[in-house]
């Protein structure tokens, strides 16, 4: 069985075979690729580097690009461990910080929402691929124009309907529209189930299994890859969401519905005048960031062979 | 077994639960099962809201009382508004100093990838900013860009002058920048996702007929590449219309300074969520749905999109 996408053939590099000899447009070429990346390093490392230091010593030597006097001071700030005549001692934003709750609500709308979405868009995307029942290709053709649609004009209604059902400032608003999956994941999934080749199923049906045993007992157990990448996909979509959350969940006033995100964008906004806590916000920052870097470790090679299936599709 | 099936038969077909069995075999009831849940929460957060945003344009909602039907009034207000007029137009310099740079950027990396390595660490590293949350991304790079962060530092041990990134003259171009960071090694594996489709006997063929590399780029992987290049301008131009997140937060209060981030996303939730004028909030989305539909219509048009010339 495979442990990636069946569709995906990612064929080893098509110009291995020229020969390797040192050129100048070689050297041009590595060295852009090595500039780009640098370019992409350095502001994790700076976000490190500031999350660890204190905000005067940052202060006093901008030009410095090595860390400076290793404390843990801006991570217990904005986790609220720290009194608040401390936070302002050092130069933090007065008021005390809660990224421990912001960091659970964070993840309580990921995994629920992701959860939901994975879920039943696999069930909608069985049925459209291996059930017959009539206007199977038109139901299917209202999912494929809703893909293409652009979603500039859900925001509003979909905010107004989350107003009416009581919804702002909660969790369960800011979770709501995602939860029940959406095109993409059903297209998604659908192209998997649909690249897979069906006779296992048949075999199972001859032997008296029925319908739903199928597809718990074979469709899904082979699908395990897609559903993690669809999983991560749509994990990392929620946990990075800024407006939907910001909005629905009061704007960062609300401290039991505010995400990492918005608990960012709040402190940020909060700093209109003077130097900014940027210890305290990169501190927050790396705690945001850590998930997503901890993911891309373990599963960094399932994550980029499905953005690159994305493409292929 | 047969036989006393068949017997039964007449009488049973008759009995409406039969019929109704007939009617919708298991299969079809388990289709209807898997769908429902799908299918209804399309409708309610994806169809709904499209259809009635289209309606709320036409009345003058304010969330809280009665929404009155008022005709093509708020298309006749926004006609005349300047600030939908100006918000458009940062909103397209923003978008112009986004995308092709990002799209440029990201169809070398993918080239030098393919020809380079097959190395999956660089390819990882590439993709690095997309895991990024761009509010964190946003929040990293204005520190970087602030008067105390190291850029700052350097142009004055460089004795150059001083550049204010977050000041009105160049936060739009910084906040392209940020966008352009975080997207350009997204964009750039779907492209080389794309590149590895290109039967490399063509590549051997320009070869023995002696063309360059640039020759080969023109006449090869360009028209090759149409459909992945397709997919990636009307996705990212898409997108890049309705920019906002980097912009609430690059900018203090949001929409500044000076008015310089007022960007069309901001004018809409701004319009929605501060003054409440939901109805004509929707207006101006209404306005940008439009333009995202007309430019994918012309992007598609203009490229042909799913003809790549690979037979």
């Amino acid at each position: 069985m495979a442990t990636t996408l069946p569709t995906v053939y990612i064929r080893p590099t098509a110009t291995r075979s020229r020969a390797k000899k040192l050129s100048v447009g070689r050297v041009l070429a590595w060295s852009f690729l090595i500039l780009w990346s640098l370019l992409t390093l350095f502001p994790v490392y700076w976000m490190f580097r500031m999350a660890f230091s204190t905000q005067r010593e940052l202060l006093a030597d901008p030009t410095n690009l090595l860390p400076v006097h290793f404390t843990l001071d801006a991570f217990k700030r904005v986790l609220g461990l720290l009194p608040l005549s401390t936070v302002v001692d050092q130069g933090g934003f007065p008021k005390i910080l809660n990224f421990g709750l912001y960091l659970r609500n964070t993840f309580i709308v990921s995994i629920v929402g992701t959860a939901g979405n994975v879920a039943f868009s696999t069930l909608a995307a069985y049925a459209f691929a291996r059930l017959r029942f009539p206007f199977r290709n038109q139901l299917f053709y209202i999912y494929i124009a809703t893909l293409i649609m652009p979603t500039v004009l859900n925001m509003i209604p979909n905010f107004i309907l989350i107003y009416q059902l009581h919804w702002i400032g909660t969790l369960v608003g800011i979770i709501a529209p995602g939860f029940l999956g959406n095109a993409f994941s059903v297209f998604f999934m659908r192209q998997f189930f649909l690249g897979f080749n069906r006779e296992l199923e048949e075999a199972a049906r001859l032997d008296g299994a029925g319908i739903l045993g199928v597809f718990w007992h074979i469709a899904l157990p082979i699908s395990l890859p897609a559903l993690t990448t669809l999983g991560i996909l749509s994990f990392m979509g929620s946990w990075n969401d800024f407006q939907w959350p910001y909005f629905v969940g009061g704007q960062g006033r609300i401290e039991q519905a505010t995400t990492l995100t918005v608990a960012l964008a709040y402190f940020r906004s909060q700093q209109q005048s003077g130097i900014p806590d940027f210890t305290g916000m990169m501190a927050g920052a790396l705690l945001g960031v850590a998930p997503m870097l901890a993911l891309f470790a373990i599963l960094g090679r399932q994550i980029v062979n499905s953005i690159q299936f994305s493409g292929i599709k | 077994m047969s036989i006393h099936s068949r017997a039964i038969e007449p009488i049973s077909a008759r009995s409406p639960l039969n019929r109704l069995r007939k009617l919708f075999p298991a299969e079809t009831l388990v289709a209807a099962l898997f769908i429902a849940p799908s299918l209804f929460g399309l409708f309610v957060f994806f169809i709904r809201p499209t259809l009635q945003g289209f309606y709320l344009s036409l009345t003058d909602s304010d969330l809280l009382t009665h929404a009155n039907f008022i005709g093509l009034a708020n298309y006749r207000t926004l006609l005349a508004d300047k600030q939908f007029v100006s918000s458009l137009l940062i909103t397209v310099r923003y978008v112009l100093l986004n995308i092709p740079l990002q799209t440029v950027l990201a169809l070398a990396l993918a080239v030098l990838l393919v020809r380079l390595t097959d190395s999956m660490v660089l390819r990882g590293l590439v993709l690095l900013p997309w895991l990024i949350p761009i509010v964190i991304a946003t929040l990293v790079w204005i520190s970087i860009l602030s008067s105390i962060g190291p850029v700052d530092g350097f142009l004055k041990l460089l004795r150059l002058p001083q550049v204010c990134f977050m000041c009105q003259e160049y936060i739009i171009p910084s906040i392209a920048w940020i966008n352009i960071w975080r997207h350009t090694g997204y964009n750039a594996l779907l492209f080389f996702a794309g590149l590895q489709t290109i039967p490399k006997e063509l590549y051997e063929a320009a070869a023995i007929d002696g063309a360059g590399e640039w020759r080969t780029f023109q006449s090869i992987t360009l028209p090759l590449l149409r459909p992945v290049t397709v997919f990636i301008l009307v996705t990212s131009f898409a997108g890049s219309f309705q920019v906002y997140d980097s912009v609430a937060v690059s900018a203090v209060p949001v929409g500044g300074p000076g008015g310089a981030t007022r960007v069309i996303y901001w004018y809409i939730l701004d319009l929605a969520f501060n003054r409440f004028k939901m109805g004509y909030a929707t207006t101006v989305a209404v306005a940008l749905f439009l333009i995202s539909v007309a430019l994918a219509v012309v992007q598609l048009w203009y490229f042909r999109a799913n003809t790549s010339d690979l037979g």
